[in-house]
């Protein structure tokens, strides 16, 4: 309803510019975050376009992300807007492999992507062609109250051990170590990635979810029972399986809980939530396995063009224009994320520092678990993980169950 | 009527004899009212039926072409442990929605008394068949929640450790179950009030005299004369249960890892939530319940028919 309001608006704003000197040209772009920020952070940007391009009409479709990834498959069909928000990896694969998505290679080559946009180059890639323009991405690791560990008298933990060790200690003045809500599933998918990329490392991660290594291969199962070593002592917090990402972190605000696996763009809400800088911190997730390249999840956003815009050319200068270095600093800081843009500068916010510095050092960056496997994988492994939370004795048997849905998905 | 049209022909003074569509206007006329409803029942209902069961037949994703995959999704079915969880806890709501019927019934006799203010008690009690599903859902899983719920509270009291109700396997759809039934209960209720509204005072003084009281009363007094407020009763309940996807989609989606499933959440779970878009499988699993939600719209359809045959 809102979209139809904008767009008449937008029809009668056009209509009462008869007299102006140049026809515009109509570039429809469909966003997909309400949230203050990124709003913010988007509808710059499209001011900033709109200056550079006086002759291009835009008109914005902001939707909420949830009703984004249902409605896409209408829209992309039925009246594509010649740019849209959506994610890399798995994610965009029914669309590229359904033809809705155009090939923007070209672009890649002529504006030297493939240099610049290098970190998430293979992300944006299927069938060795580029099919997006990735303009954020954020870091995931540990998020920690500073100010508990400091009461009792814990150090930031560098291996497994030490995490195990700060984490009985937290127990034991009765404070949840770890704050996790697996309603919604995803948070759970974090916790195995990070476990998975410590003790196997990248190419194992890469490996699993394209299909290539059973859930019962004894890797694999080395990742569930370091798992149960945070799970069996209940270093969980309880009743996570009824909570958001939201919901879990109030424990971590009240100070009941200490720690929270997760991605940056938390920081947002735990500052909203009444935390200062000098309470919370980041420490990118310990080392497992000596010797493993540090690899990160990594998850980016970005730009694509549907095959049925109807403004392609415009829509190429969109792609372009998000991609360049002083957009994507200025967008990133706004938001709160990281720039890909090798040539753009990080935002001087400490998490932003500490952030950019743990990924820019990682051997490999992985999307995430539901975006680096196919879709029906990641809800039947995700459902797994979180059974696992809650019954770790019921280990084989999930993983049994997970190979037969791995052999049906890639067939 | 005959006449009728005899006479109009007449008045045209045409020797033409009257044409079929004049002939047969009395019996085509129903048609014509009825040709709207058709059309659109058709269009929306009776021919996705059909699709749907021509779908359940192909592995599609919606987007890219459909494969051609026989029975495959069926015996996929088949080895499906969620379909099963799905299918029991079907039966569950189907069983223990069944207990709005008589609690119904029980808070409609309590109030069915001439006091004060009685229209507000009623109404009170009506009230939360008039508030979303949604909002029933929401306030339950903030009731269930363990740390700072309702139940919580209460269970800490006797020093016991709360129970995470929604979060639990085994507890889960009971607790779904338990709030459909604060809204399904109002609404029984009020069929039940509305029926004893018209329960014969000659039939109650008559069986006074000769000596019934309480249970006896009600048994064979006051609920033969409410049969229409219980068929109905009965299957709104029925439908309600079998509908019972609102209350599932905000309390837990379905999770634990899919304990709370029913079939009609994991039909939408497959074929349209983030992670699914098999519209081949969730075809499948509509198939399914259609055929077991024919079974029961059979026996109300032979129901009815009987009633109506007298």
């Amino acid at each position: 309803m809102l979209n139809i309001i904008k767009r008449s608006a937008a029809a009668l704003a056009v209509a009462s510019l008869v007299s102006a000197p140049v026809l515009a040209r109509d570039l429809v772009i469909n966003f997909d975050d309400p949230n203050p920020a990124p709003k913010e952070g988007f509808e710059t940007a499209v001011e900033k376009f709109k200056a550079a391009n006086p002759d291009i009409n835009v008109i914005v479709n902001i939707t909420d992300r949830e009703a984004h990834k249902t409605a896409i498959r209408n829209f992309l069909s039925a009246e594509a807007p010649d740019v849209t928000s959506w994610y890399p990896g798995n994610r965009m694969a029914p669309f590229v492999n359904a033809g809705q998505f155009e090939d923007v290679s070209d672009l890649w080559e002529a504006e030297g992507f493939n240099e610049s946009l290098a970190s998430t180059q293979s992300a944006m890639t299927i069938d060795g062609k580029q099919w997006g323009v990735p303009y954020t991405y954020y870091q995931w690791g540990i998020y920690y109250r500073k100010d508990i560990f400091e009461a009792n008298g814990i150090d930031v933990p560098a291996t497994w051990d030490e995490l195990l060790a700060a984490s009985a200690k937290l127990k034991a003045a009765e404070i949840t170590p770890i704050t996790i809500g697996t309603k919604f599933l995803w948070t759970a998918a974090g916790v195995f990635d990070y476990l998975n990329l410590r003790t196997n490392g990248y190419e194992v991660h890469n490996d699993l979810t394209a299909g290539k290594i059973k859930y019962t291969d004894p890797r694999i199962v080395d990742v569930f029972n370091k798992w149960k070593e945070l799970v069996e002592p209940g270093y969980f917090i309880e009743n996570h399986a009824t909570m958001s990402w939201q919901d879990a972190l109030a424990p971590f605000v009240q100070g009941e809980a200490a720690m929270y696996v997760m991605g940056n763009f938390a920081v947002a809400a735990m500052r909203d939530a009444g935390l200062t800088d000098d309470q919370i911190d980041y420490f990118p997730f310990p080392e497992i396995t000596p010797g493993v390249p540090r690899a990160e999840e990594a998850p980016a956003d970005a730009f694509f063009i549907p095959s049925n815009a109807k403004n392609k050319e415009d829509a190429r200068k969109f792609l372009a224009f998000v991609a360049q270095p002083d957009v994507q600093t200025e967008w990133n800081a706004t938001i709160g994320q990281l720039p890909i843009n090798s040539n753009s500068s990080v935002g001087d916010d400490k998490f932003l520092q500490k952030g950019f510095e743990t990924v820019s050092t990682a051997q490999g960056l992985a999307q995430f678990y539901d975006r680096d496997a196919p879709a029906e994988m990641a809800k039947g492994g995700m459902e797994g993980f979180q059974e696992f939370m809650i019954k770790p004795e019921r280990m084989d048997a999930i993983l049994e169950r997970l190979d037969k849905i791995q052999d049906r998905v890639y067939k | 009527m005959t006449t009728a049209s005899g006479n109009a022909a007449t008045l045209q003074g045409s020797a033409k004899p009257p044409s079929w569509l004049h002939r047969n206007r009395i019996k085509l006329a129903p048609w014509f009212f009825l040709l709207p409803g058709l059309i659109f029942f058709s269009v929306y209902v009776i021919i996705p039926i059909f699709q749907s069961i021509w779908i359940s037949l192909f592995a599609w994703d919606g987007l890219g072409a459909k494969e051609w995959v026989g029975m495959a999704n069926y015996v996929e079915l088949i080895d499906d442990d969620r379909f099963y969880t799905s299918l029991k806890n079907n039966l569950w709501w189907l069983v223990l929605y069944m207990l709005a019927v008589p609690a119904g019934l029980a808070i409609a006799l309590f109030l069915n008394q001439t006091v004060t203010g009685i229209r507000f008690y009623k109404s009170m009690f009506f009230f939360p068949f008039v508030i979303s599903q949604v909002v029933v859902g929401l306030i339950f899983s903030w009731f269930y929640n363990p740390s700072f719920g309702v139940v919580g509270i209460v269970w800490e009291f006797f020093g016991a450790t709360p129970p995470s109700i929604l979060g639990d396997e085994d507890l889960v759809t009971f607790g779904i179950i338990f709030a459909g039934l604060w809204p399904q209960i109002a609404y029984c209720m009020i069929l039940y009030l509305t029926g004893l509204n018209n329960v014969s005072p000659d039939q109650v003084e008559a069986g006074r005299l000769d000596n019934a009281k309480g249970w006896k009363m009600l048994w064979y007094i006051i609920l033969p004369q409410l049969k229409p407020a219980t068929f109905i009763a009965i299957v709104v309940t029925v439908i309600g249960a079998l509908r019972s996807f609102d209350l599932i989609a905000i309390m837990t989606q379905g999770g634990p890892y899919g304990s709370s499933n029913v079939l009609a959440y994991f039909m939408f779970e497959t074929a349209l939530s983030e992670y699914g878009f098999r519209y081949g499988y969730g075809s499948a699993i509509a198939t399914v319940l259609f055929v077991i939600m024919l079974v029961y719209i059979s026996f109300f359809l032979w129901r009815m028919y009987q009633d109506e045959k007298g």
